[in-house]
């Protein structure tokens, strides 16, 4: 129960989090470009953002999720999280930040997904 | 308004610090926790003296600072470009831990993650065929 549970966090804060770190950036705007003022304005503008501290709460959790797992579980449990984070990150993308998946994109993010399940257990 | 093509390829100029400063930090940590040594028992005492340990490597200070290079190019990125693009094409970045894991560290890679390291970057090369943004494509 409580290990399910911690896979179910560990997915959820890395898609979570990152589409919610990806949102805000998108209403921050652009980086137009690279003086230090408008990258200090850039980074003082995202640390504002709501979004992005909601996002920076659910990578924390899902940090201390993954720490917790390992604690008790084999790090082969784990993996198959890591993998599937790339496939909910997918729909999340798709659903809630309304962007257009094109199978070619599915294709390359299922093979990735494949590739990192492979990396993890390989050793 | 960046036009399209110009913001495309900002994009893959900016994901190279993404890919780099990830496993960087990571290996720099790594190196330095390991002179840190391991943590016994949770007594507050013994857990300060392991943060205090922790936080005077020069290594550990090195990784932070990686890793924070890497969350702000990537943060940069992310104002660019999807996010369905920018999260498989990072996963490059197993290819480049491998690598360095292989040079730096002298550690033995596995055929299997090698194969690993292959089938990720044929997934990378079917995504980049894809437009970055969805603006790209209006």
């Amino acid at each position: 129960m409580r290990t399910t549970l911690c896979l179910v966090l560990i997915v959820l804060g890395t898609s979570g989090g990152e589409v919610a770190v990806a949102h805000a950036m998108k209403q921050v705007g652009e980086v137009q470009g690279f003086a230090l003022k408008s990258l200090l304005r850039f980074l003082r503008r995202a640390l504002g953002q709501p979004w992005f501290w909601v996002g920076v709460a659910l990578l924390a959790l899902n940090f201390f999720a993954l720490l917790a797992l390992l604690s008790w579980a084999n790090v082969s449990f784990v993996i198959p999280a890591t993998a599937l984070s790339y496939v909910t990150g997918a729909f999340a993308a798709r659903l809630m930040l309304g962007e257009r998946l094109t199978p070619l994109r599915w294709a390359g993010i299922l093979l990735v997904a494949a590739g990192v399940a492979m990396v993890t257990f390989g050793g | 308004m960046t036009s399209p093509r110009n913001l495309q390829s900002r994009t893959y100029a900016m994901l190279v610090p993404v890919i780099l400063f990830a496993p960087l930090g990571n290996v720099l940590l790594g190196k330095g926790m390991r002179q840190t040594g391991e943590l016994h028992s949770y007594s507050p005492a013994e857990v300060l003296a392991f943060f205090r340990s922790a936080f005077t490597s020069p290594w550990v200070w090195l990784g932070i600072a990686c890793l924070l290079m890497f969350l702000v190019s990537y943060m940069i990125v992310l104002s660019w470009a999807d996010y369905s693009f920018v999260m498989p094409v990072s996963a490059i970045t197993y290819g480049v831990a491998a690598l360095m894991g292989h040079w730096l560290l002298g550690e033995i890679v596995t055929p299997q993650r090698w194969l690993g390291v292959a089938v990720i970057c044929f997934g990378v090369a079917l995504v980049t065929r894809t437009p970055s943004s969805s603006r790209v494509q209006e």
